[in-house]
C-alpha cells in the first residue's frame, strides 16, 4: 500500500502550523555577537497589545497548538504576562526563550503557576570565560541566576539552549551535566550566519573536525537532547541518521512572526527573500500561511540541484537554506558546512552575501574579546 | 477493545488535516499523526458513550481494516490521547 | 519510562490473519512524532 511518509505529509504543508516562533520585540538588554535577529533597539512599529491579542485569537481559531515566544528579550515587553495569559486562556500553549535577566524570583513563581508554559534559558558557555565574549559581560551569571530562580520556585523541568560554536564544542558533556543537575532538558542548536551571526560566522562556526565531534556526540546523546532537526546536514557523515525528524520545517510546519507582524519562513531568514507577508495584511496570518507565494514555493518538492551528483542528498537534504543564503551560496547547492567538503569551493566563488536589512542593533557593538 | 467505551482526554486538541489529523496533548506534550480521515472520524465518534465497535460502524470501517484501527486505538490509549470516560458525567 | 524525544514511533499493524475471505489491509494509522528539536521551537 503506497502511503506517503509522514515527513512527506509534513513537507507538503499543513492547514495551520503545528506551532510557530513569535518574536515579541527587537528590544534586548544583551547584544550577543551571533544574534539571529540583530536585536537591541525596540522597533517603533511593534505590534500593540491589542494587535498581539488579535494574533493569538486568530491562532486559536486555526488551532495552532502552541507559540514559541522569543525576541530580542520577550520579558522586556510590559505586556509580556498579559500576552502569555491571553494565549493560555485561548488554549494556546506557550514556550518562551529568555536570557533570564528579567526572571526574578517573583516572576519565576508566576511562571510556575501558569499552566501550559515552558521556559528555555539561553547559554553559550559553561563559565563566564566561554559564555560572556559571545553573549556579553555578566550574561553567564544572569542566566545561572534565572535557572536558580526557576528551580527555587518549583517550576519543574525547563530547557537550557546552547548555540554550538568553535569555543564550546568541548563543553557539550558539561552542558549535559549542568542540565541534569537542574533536571532540565538540554537543547543544542546550530549557529547560522543570520543577523549579527553573519559577521561572527567565520570566527565562530565549528571546524570540520569539530563537526564530526558534534555528530558523534549527538548520536550518543541525541535521544536525551533536543536538536536533531538543527543538524541534519551532518547526516551525510554516517550511516545512522541523527535522532529527530531531520527535516526543515520552515514554511511547512512552523514559521516566524516578527515584532512588527511580518511573517517569515523561520527566525534565521529575516529577509525579504523569505518574507511571506504580514499579520496586518487583509487576510491576516491565516491568509499568509495558506496562500503566500513564499510558502507555496517551500511546500513544492525540492530538487537536489547541484547536489544531485553527490549521492548524500537524501541524508543531508542540501543542508540549511539560511546557512546557504547568508553566506552568498545558491539555495540549490551545498551547505557552507557541507561535510563532504563541497561548501568550501562554493564559498570561494560566492558573491557578496546578502545583508539583513532589518537591523535593530544598538549603536555600540560588544566586541568579541579573546583571553 | 471492541466493547470498550472510550473518550478523548480533555487536554487533547484534535485538528483535521488533508491526510487525517494532528492530535496534541497539552499535559504530556505528545504530538501524534492520525494518518487517515477515517481514524479521525472514529476518534471524534468516541464521545464517552459509544463503544469502539459502534465508532468503527459510524466511520464505516470495513472489517478488513479493523485490526489496523484497533492497533491505532490501542496506541492512542497508550499515549493517553484516549481514555476511560470520567465516572461522573 | 523515558520516550526518546526525537524519533518517530511507528505502531505496527496487527499481523494479518483472517477468518473471513477478505484480505486484511494493514495500515500504519498512528505515528507519534516530536518537533521539539526543530529550529525556532523552544
Amino acid at each position: 500500500m503506497n502511503q506517503p511518509s509522514l515527513v512527506d505529509d509534513l513537507k507538503s504543508g499543513l492547514d495551520a502550523p503545528i506551532c510557530l516562533t513569535w518574536e515579541l520585540t527587537y528590544a534586548c538588554n544583551l547584544q550577543c555577537v551571533h544574534c539571529l535577529s540583530s536585536s537591541g533597539r525596540r522597533d517603533p512599529d511593534e505590534l500593540t497589545s491589542a494587535e498581539a491579542f488579535g494574533v493569538l485569537d486568530e491562532l486559536a481559531s486555526m488551532q495552532v497548538f502552541y507559540v514559541n515566544i522569543g525576541g530580542g528579550e520577550p520579558m522586556i515587553r510590559k505586556d509580556f504576562f498579559d500576552i502569555v495569559d491571553h494565549a493560555v486562556e485561548r488554549g494556546i500553549g506557550v514556550k518562551f526563550s529568555t536570557n533570564g535577566a528579567y526572571l526574578t524570583p517573583e516572576r519565576a513563581q508566576r511562571l510556575a503557576a501558569t499552566p501550559y508554559l515552558d521556559v528555555q534559558i539561553s547559554l553559550d558557555g559553561l563559565d563566564a570565560a566561554t559564555n560572556d565574549p559571545v553573549r556579553g559581560k555578566g550574561s553567564y551569571a544572569i542566566a545561572r541566576r534565572a535557572m536558580d530562580n526557576l528551580a527555587d520556585a518549583g517550576f519543574g523541568p525547563f530547557k537550557i539552549s546552547i548555540v554550538v560554536t568553535r569555543h564550546n564544542v568541548g563543553q557539550l558533556d558539561g552542558f549535559k551535566a549542568l542540565a541534569d543537575r537542574y533536571g532540565a532538558t538540554l537543547r543544542v542548536t546550530r549557529l547560522r550566519p543570520s543577523g549579527r551571526g553573519a559577521d561572527s560566522w567565520h570566527e565562530l562556526h565549528p571546524t570540520s573536525v569539530q563537526q564530526r565531534e558534534i555528530y558523534r556526540w549527538l548520536l550518543e546523546h541525541g535521544a536525551d537532547v533536543l536538536t536533531g532537526d538543527s543538524f541534519f546536514h551532518l547526516n551525510a557523515l554516517g550511516e545512522q541518521p541523527l535522532p529527530g525528524l531531520n527535516m526543515c520545517g520552515a514554511g511547512r510546519v512552523v514559521c516566524l512572526i516578527d515584532p512588527i507582524g511580518d511573517v517569515y519562513a523561520c527566525p534565521f531568514v529575516i529577509h525579504d527573500e523569505f518574507k511571506a507577508g504580514s499579520v496586518r495584511d487583509a487576510g491576516g496570518f491565516s491568509g499568509v500561511w495558506r496562500n503566500s507565494h513564499t510558502f507555496r514555493e517551500l511546500r513544492r518538492p525540492q530538487s537536489a540541484g547541484a547536489c544531485a551528483s553527490c549521492g548524500q542528498f537524501d541524508a543531508c537534504q542540501g543542508g540549511c537554506m539560511a546557512a546557504k543564503y547568508f553566506t552568498g551560496l545558491p539555495l540549490d547547492g551545498p551547505d557552507p558546512e557541507c561535510v563532504n567538503g563541497h561548501g568550501e569551493p562554493a564559498l570561494k566563488v560566492a558573491g557578496p552575501h546578502p545583508i539583513m536589512a532589518v537591523d535593530h542593533s544598538r549603536a555600540v557593538p560588544i566586541l568579541l574579546s579573546r583571553r | 477493545m471492541l466493547d470498550r467505551v472510550l473518550t478523548r482526554h480533555p487536554q487533547v486538541a484534535l485538528r483535521p488535516e488533508p491526510f487525517g489529523a494532528l492530535a496534541y496533548h497539552y499535559d504530556n506534550r505528545k504530538l501524534i499523526f492520525l494518518r487517515h480521515p477515517d481514524l479521525l472520524t472514529v476518534v471524534q465518534s468516541l464521545d464517552g458513550r459509544r463503544t469502539v465497535a459502534e465508532a468503527l460502524d459510524v466511520a464505516g470501517v470495513a472489517s478488513s481494516r479493523r485490526p489496523s484501527f484497533l492497533a491505532a486505538l490501542q496506541s492512542l490509549l497508550d499515549s493517553e490521547m484516549l481514555g476511560e470516560p470520567a465516572l461522573t458525567r | 519510562m523515558e520516550e526518546p524525544t526525537a524519533s518517530s514511533e511507528s505502531i505496527a499493524a496487527i499481523a494479518a490473519t483472517s477468518d473471513d475471505e477478505d484480505e486484511l489491509i494493514e495500515e500504519l494509522l498512528v505515528e507519534e512524532i516530536s518537533i521539539d528539536g526543530m529550529c525556532g521551537v523552544y
